[in-house]
């Protein structure tokens, strides 16, 4: 997978494919935690589809009232068609908003390096097929840095090999296993997965005392 | 790894089998919809021609976007009307059980779910919204989910999840006056962190939490998810049971009352259960407990100082600072005096009878400061019926709280109700984040309900435990 134009409004990917590398220029985007009202406020979220959510990213860290833009990666030409995400600790903490990390992957983000982040935020961007790889402080700071100083240079997310090559360096990071595999393996579309199981789901609900109604 | 906890116990029984991924296929007990975070999941169907599995085990609200003023339609918000009337064709289509505003029933999700009795200890309880581990408070498995994974449980009723670990909290002792459950999680947010929770799920316990209500219950595990935690619960006991027989579920079938109680007594956490951590806190030396920053980990006790960033964890000092330019506050004073434009009671944390019932003692025969807008939410319909019933829409009323219809509201703003430039506000929700409550540069103190009340009469944020209660028309006892 490349870097994609932010200026097309990406939509899902294709239920079997497979994420084992993402390649393209960064972005940083600084600050511990960093929320879901923070990566698309919620008034943007009066919508019945997800199409469309990408201009809205970061929308008041951007834009004056006034719609004038601010000091912000996001609105630096040089980050334009960064695809890969450089944040901190918490990253996406809050609602479980699913639009927030539809914003991000619509805006042409591909994937995120960070120190933490927020559990439902991470499986959010799992079911997307985004990775979200994790390292310390220091390597983070690191990679921020080296993205600030080489905009046009591209950063390789090795989901497989659980590392992420930038310039000459290259830096262990961690993927959680289920992450790992379910990308590696293209098997990250959890409907088709667990719609096999029809029968196995029935037979757990019926052992269940208050599906059935017949107590212990 | 734990072991005989009730997160176990309730895992192992919804557990249908291992995928591919290596996550398991968990069995949903109780999937809750709303307007915001299911129309694209339905669409996501659509596009598969896939139809809902268990309608049955699946039950609808709107509250995020529902005016709490004129609730006539057509919606006078025409993007608010179009998720309306979304949501009515999915689940009309699906044959999907809807409390809509005209039955009564209406709530936000988190308050109607309990009140129903559809909540019950040992369910598995998901819904796309985070602050889903509410319902840990009756003992279930509760927890957030992203669109995506609402499609997966409206397409198999199941959801794919990775084992987490399990954390006790215990606060020990009594709680001092006028110090409520809020205080407490806002508490343990603020010592364990906002990030301190990932990978865990919360268990509360010690007598703090076993001598709280149900409703007090729900505001801590309510807010789990702000400290990082995707789930918490209490363990089922008389007081669950006592809050589920008065329920629909219950009410008028005692015998399926007592057939499931056994189920939900041997799902509680076995008295040897083993746990991956163990917190233990005095809440006996806890005070009331307001937010001086953006984040709910930035608490501080009433009496206490606002602390400096650079006596804070490094990596917590740049958030500090930003916070605190954002809400014009100074290290080193107490937040008592902080003064408010706005007072919010409401939201899914604390916006039930018991909540409005307690403001109510504090409110009644004070008049809300001038300089102050202040407002009641109450949680659902059903509560704003009984607090009408006990005349608590006068006390509020005469004092001069605007007295709303039921829904989300001011907490996240998606409505008409929200602050307005750089407004400050005094909030009984659970998100403080910058433009949470619908201005970027609005300011959110969160608070106790009563803590709320307090500020709404004074104008500034105050020490509830100096304003004497009153009693209302003798009714309105704890």
């Amino acid at each position: 997978m490349s870097s994609s134009n932010p200026t097309d409004d990406g939509g899902d990917k294709g239920p079997a494919e497979t994420v084992t590398h993402v390649s393209g220029t960064g972005i940083p985007i600084r600050g511990n935690d960093i929320d879901t009202d923070q990566i698309i406020p919620a008034r943007f979220m009066k919508v019945v589809t997800f199409d469309g959510l990408g201009q809205f990213s970061f929308f008041d860290q951007r834009f004056t009232d006034d719609d004038e833009e601010k000091e912000h990666p996001m609105n630096e030409d040089r980050f334009r068609d960064a695809s890969v995400m450089v944040v901190n600790a918490n990253f996406g903490c809050g609602s479980s908003r699913e639009h927030a990390p539809q914003a991000l992957m619509r805006w042409g983000v591909d994937a995120i390096v960070g120190e933490s982040f927020a559990e439902i935020f991470a499986g959010n961007c799992l079911a997307l097929g985004v990775p979200t790889v994790t390292a310390d402080h220091e390597t983070v700071s690191e990679i921020q840095a080296w993205v600030d100083a080489h905009p046009q240079e591209t950063i390789d997310v090795d989901v497989e090999g659980e590392t992420v090559t930038y310039g000459d360096t290259t830096v262990d990071v961690t993927v959680d296993d289920a992450q790992r595999k379910a990308l590696v393996e293209g098997v990250w579309d959890t409907t088709a997965l667990m719609g096999a199981n029809g029968n196995a789901v029935r037979e757990t609900a019926d052992s269940l005392p208050y599906v059935t109604g017949d107590g212990v | 790894m734990s072991d005989g906890t009730l997160y176990d116990k309730v895992w192992e029984n919804h557990a249908v089998t291992t995928l591919p991924t290596g996550q398991t296929q968990l069995f949903v007990g109780l999937h809750l919809i709303h307007e915001v975070t299911s129309p694209q999941a339905f669409g996501m169907l659509r596009e598969r021609g896939v139809d809902v599995a268990f309608p049955e085990r699946t039950h609808a609200t709107v509250d995020h976007i529902v005016p709490t003023a004129d609730q006539s339609r057509p919606y006078a918000d025409a993007a608010a009307e179009e998720m309306m009337s979304e949501l009515e064709e999915n689940v009309r289509d699906s044959g999907i059980e809807f409390s809509d505003p005209t039955s009564g029933d209406q709530g936000i999700v988190h308050v109607i779910g309990p009140e129903q009795g559809m909540t019950q200890p040992g369910m598995t309880v998901v819904c796309g919204d985070s602050h889903t581990s509410t319902h840990g408070a009756f003992g279930a498995l509760a927890f957030g989910i992203g669109t995506s994974q609402i499609r997966d449980v409206l397409a198999t009723g199941c959801v794919a999840m990775e084992k987490k670990d399990v954390r006790k909290i215990e606060v020990t002792g009594e709680l001092g006056d006028c110090v409520e459950a809020k205080d407490v999680i806002l508490e343990i947010i603020r010592r364990l962190g906002t990030d301190g929770g990932v990978g865990y799920v919360y268990e509360y316990a010690g007598e703090a939490i076993e001598s709280l209500d149900m409703e007090g219950r729900m505001s801590i595990c309510n807010m789990s998810i702000e400290g990082g935690a995707r789930a918490g619960y209490v363990n089922p006991d008389e007081t669950t049971y006592e809050w589920l027989r008065d329920t629909d579920a219950f009410r008028d079938d005692p015998e399926k009352f007592e057939r499931l109680k056994p189920y939900w007594e041997s799902v509680a956490s076995d008295d040897d259960a083993e746990y991956d951590d163990v917190v233990t806190i005095d809440g006996s030396s806890l005070e009331p407990v307001v937010t001086w920053g953006t984040t709910p980990g930035q608490g501080v006790g009433i009496s206490e100082p606002i602390p400096h960033p650079e006596d804070l964890p490094e990596d917590k000092r740049d958030t500090a600072r930003r916070a605190q330019e954002h809400m014009r506050v100074t290290p080193g004073e107490t937040m008592e005096g902080y003064e408010v434009d706005v007072a919010f009671l409401g939201s899914c944390t604390n916006a039930r009878l018991a909540d409005l019932r307690r403001a109510a003692r504090l409110v009644k025969g004070r008049e809300v400061d001038p300089d102050v807008r202040a407002m009641v939410v109450p949680g659902s319909q059903r509560v704003q019926t009984a607090a009408e019933a006990e005349g608590l829409d006068d006390v509020f009323r005469e004092a001069g709280f605007d007295w709303r219809n039921a829904g989300c509201s001011m907490c996240l703003g998606m409505n008409e109700d929200q602050l307005e430039g750089d407004e400050a506000c005094a909030s009984s929700s659970n998100r403080n984040f910058v433009g949470r409550q619908g201005s970027k540069d609005g300011r959110t103190v969160l608070m106790n309900p009563r803590m709320v009340a307090a500020a709404a009469v004074t104008g500034h944020v105050t020490d509830v435990r100096e304003l004497p209660e009153r009693e209302v028309d003798g009714e309105v006892e704890a």
